[in-house]
């Protein structure tokens, strides 16, 4: 691909006081990870090794200790770090929707932080219900609280969507929710990702969930990027912690697979 | 006569609309500037551990200080601001009634706000915090748009506390000249009318209690986002404080003002005049309650326009004098050294009111005493009791200096219960007053003072500044001076003490003109 990346993170390094002692704790360590225009990337890994951290790295959440993070083909240290966050979408774990604002305006936040006119925030609110499949009349002036788990998070991507975001980056989105819903919510984003074509970057802990949306998908593992690539290319892969995370993903296939042959044959 | 139709309940009831008035007006206001002070300090202290440390515990300090010293300090300190703000920039400001009373109730009320919106901005989900930055909001914007409504009901909680302790305390604020139901408290204590204090009590207690309601009503309503109690508490807020601060701002402001010191003589005098000047067809209020030293810096600011003080108390507490001269020329050397502060002296009413060492009659003949000197002998074994200020007078140095008096113990007490504590033997000496009529009735003796150690106290009526070329004051006041001798002035005071509905102020007032020739 001729095209420079939409996103590049260039030998970022980043760490934490662990709070007690002197040591500071590794969260990123010196990752290089490239993503183009249009690809939707999964970052996969445990709890605690980094995947986060990269993700907030992007929109200037956090700042790196050292190496270069480029958005846009500017580098994120020298753009305001409040435009960065307002020209990218953000959909946070279950939801981060606030509690005392109504639907529509949970929707409108960075619209109207951009300063856009009334009755366009309006319409766009409506078209942004519409595309994440939530009734208009039915959940326009409800509060978070009186939704679902599933309509919450719909809301939430409403919201990210909201100022025509050209990258969106998701923190666990589906994390929470029941199977269904989280499956039935997935295809529908990878839908969105394509119409909109859009550039996202999705951390999940879950490799199946993964490897059913992404193109790309980067494996981390105590704060380094120990693989990367298109879900054949990962099955190839002879790093031990890859299969490891591939082993379930098969597994569930296989038997899936041997109960419907079963099923159908007997 | 059944407890309810005591006539008194009418009497207090008459003042309610200004009491109540003034109480909110002054509640309102210190809250109101408590709120625009500790809001701010506790949204900027809110991430620093030390300053957030040292802001809690300053304002816990002032939350341990006593309402009543915390408002008393604030009348010297805003006296002292006003001297230098007239040396330095050629203006002061009235030290007196208001703005002490809300400056240091704003202050009392701080603490509960402040500690509730620490709490409350520091207790929001930290996830709510980093969407609210990731939306692309500013910390501006996320402090007002997420952070504090988020904060708000327990916020309001504070408020809410904050508003209760603020009325409770306003009571307080009577003494450093700020009218409110404190009026009633402060009156009925001194002149032992125990429905005036009941009647004060209760009506606080409903105020506060109304308002903690309201408030919780609209606390209620922001905690679980139902926009229709908050809109009733707001209402009910909103009525609440007009109701009772129009009758107060309707009112014509009373053209004059009369004092009166905190025991039952002053409030019958400040009765006496407010009546005789309304006689006259002049505007009268009275403010009562007021301390020793506020009354006459009041009087000199022209905060209140009359009143009624006592020679030697001037002589010896404001002229800081050490000399006696005798009753006559002291009189005349004060009214000299008042004009130069513009003060006018219209004249003795006729009786003394000094300070006096006293004990039961049978007690001090059992033991020889009839004379502070013979006292001095027997002090070590005996206990003195004394009103709130004399033994911080230079009257009582003065005392213990010519006699060598040392007594085994000292003890402070509301004046209106000395007489009866001596004359039960639960102390042994009082500083009682020479004109209070319970001296005879429990057949005390005051004994004698043959080094003259105590000044004459001819009670004397003081103008303000403003009022020294007042024809139509001086001539309303005219029949009062010279005419009221110490034995009408004792069954004056045995009137006010008793606690029937005829021994109310205006009643013994009235009682006391009657008695004087009046018509």
């Amino acid at each position: 691909m001729a095209l420079a990346p939409l996103i590049a993170y260039a030998h970022v390094r980043k760490s934490f006081d662990n709070g007690h002692d002197a040591e500071r704790v590794t969260a990123v360590d010196d990752v290089s990870l490239d993503i183009a225009a249009g690809e939707f990337l999964a970052i996969v890994g445990a709890s605690g090794s980094g995947k986060s951290t990269l993700l907030r790295l992007a929109n200037r959440l956090l700042a790196p200790d050292s190496g270069r993070i480029l958005v846009e083909g500017g580098d994120v240290r020298e753009v305001d770090p409040v435009r960065l966050r307002r020209r990218m979408g953000y959909v946070f774990q279950s939801g981060g929707l606030f509690p005392h604002m109504r639907v529509a305006d949970n929707i409108a936040v960075t619209p109207r932080l951009l300063g856009w006119p009334a009755a366009e925030v309006a319409a766009r609110v409506d078209e942004l219900l519409e595309l994440v499949r939530l009734d208009r009349s039915l959940h326009r002036d409800r509060l978070p609280h009186e939704l679902s788990g599933g309509q919450q998070q719909r809301v939430g991507v409403a919201r990210a969507l909201a100022a025509r975001p050209r990258i969106m980056l998701m923190d666990e989105p589906f994390g929470a929710l029941d199977p269904l819903t989280r499956d039935n919510l997935g295809e529908e984003y990878r839908a969105l990702h394509r119409r909109l074509a859009l550039t996202t970057v999705m951390v999940t802990h879950d490799m199946t969930a993964a490897l059913l949306l992404a193109d790309r998908i980067a494996v981390m593992r105590a704060g380094r990027v120990v693989a990367q690539g298109q879900p054949a290319e990962l099955s190839d892969n002879n790093e031990p912690y890859v299969a490891e995370l591939l082993s379930t993903p098969r597994r569930q296939a296989e038997r899936l697979n041997a109960l419907l042959a079963g099923a159908s044959a007997g | 006569m059944s407890f309810l139709s005591d006539p008194r309940w009418r009497d207090a009831a008459v003042h309610l609309p200004d009491y109540l008035g003034s109480h909110v007006q002054v509640s309102l206001a210190a809250l109101a500037l408590g709120l625009v002070i500790s809001l701010p300090l506790a949204i900027l202290a809110r991430n620093h551990a030390v300053s957030r440390g040292i802001l809690l515990g300053l304002a816990s300090v002032v939350q341990t200080v006593p309402g009543l010293a915390l408002l008393a300090l604030f009348y010297p300190l805003l006296l002292a601001i006003a001297s230098l703000t007239l040396r330095w920039f050629g203006f002061d400001f009235s030290a007196f009634g208001f703005l002490p009373a809300m400056l240091a109730l704003a202050l009392y009320s701080m603490l509960p706000v402040l500690r509730n919106t620490i709490t409350g901005l520091n207790g929001i989900d930290p996830a709510l915090l980093e969407a609210a930055q990731g939306v692309g909001m500013t910390p501006r914007q996320s402090l007002f748009t997420v952070e504090l409504p988020l904060a708000l009901p327990v916020i309001m909680a504070g408020i809410r506390t904050s508003a209760v302790w603020v009325i409770g305390t306003a009571t307080l604020s009577t003494p450093i000249g700020q009218t409110s139901l404190g009026n009633y408290i402060f009156a009925g204590l001194q002149t032992q009318n125990w429905v005036l204090v009941l009647f004060g009590c209760v009506a606080s207690a409903l105020l506060a209690l109304a308002v903690d309601q309201f408030l919780t009503l609209i606390e209620r309503g922001l905690r679980e986002r139902k926009r229709l109690h908050t809109m009733l508490g707001s209402v009910g807020i909103a009525v609440l404080v007009t109701a009772t601060l129009i009758p107060s701002t309707a009112r014509a402001p009373s053209t004059y003002v009369v004092g009166a010191k905190t025991f039952a003589e002053q409030y019958v005098l400040s009765a006496l005049i407010e009546q005789r000047l309304q006689a006259a067809g002049l505007q009268a209020s009275t403010r009562e309650g007021l301390g020793s030293s506020v009354i006459f810096q009041a009087l000199a600011a022209n905060n209140i326009d009359v009143y009624v003080d006592y020679s030697g108390t001037l002589w010896v507490n404001q002229f800081h004098r050490t000399d006696k001269p005798p009753r006559e020329r002291l009189l005349a050397e004060l009214k000299e050294i008042l004009a130069k502060q513009d003060i006018t002296l219209l004249g003795a009413l006729g009786f003394e009111n000094a300070y006096a060492l006293v004990m039961p009659r049978q007690r001090a003949d059992a033991l020889g005493i009839h004379s502070i000197t013979d006292l001095a002998a027997h002090a070590p074994t005996l206990l003195i009791a004394g009103d709130y200020e004399f033994f911080s007078r230079p009257e009582w140095a003065a005392l213990q200096k010519a006699y060598g008096l040392s007594f085994r113990t000292q003890r402070q007490m509301q004046p209106d219960f000395m007489y009866a504590a001596v004359a039960s033997g639960d102390v042994d000496v009082i500083a009682g007053y020479t004109s209070e009529g319970r001296i005879k009735e429990y057949d005390l003796e005051t004994l004698a003072d043959p080094k003259h150690a105590i000044p004459p106290y001819d009670a004397v009526l003081l103008l303000a500044p403003r009022r020294a070329h007042d024809a139509a004051l001086q001539e309303a006041l005219k029949p009062l001076p010279e005419r009221i001798d110490i034995a009408t002035m004792r069954e004056a005071n045995l009137r006010a003490s008793g606690s029937n509905a005829n021994s109310s102020p205006a009643a013994v007032a009235r009682w006391l003109w009657q008695r004087i020739g009046g018509q």
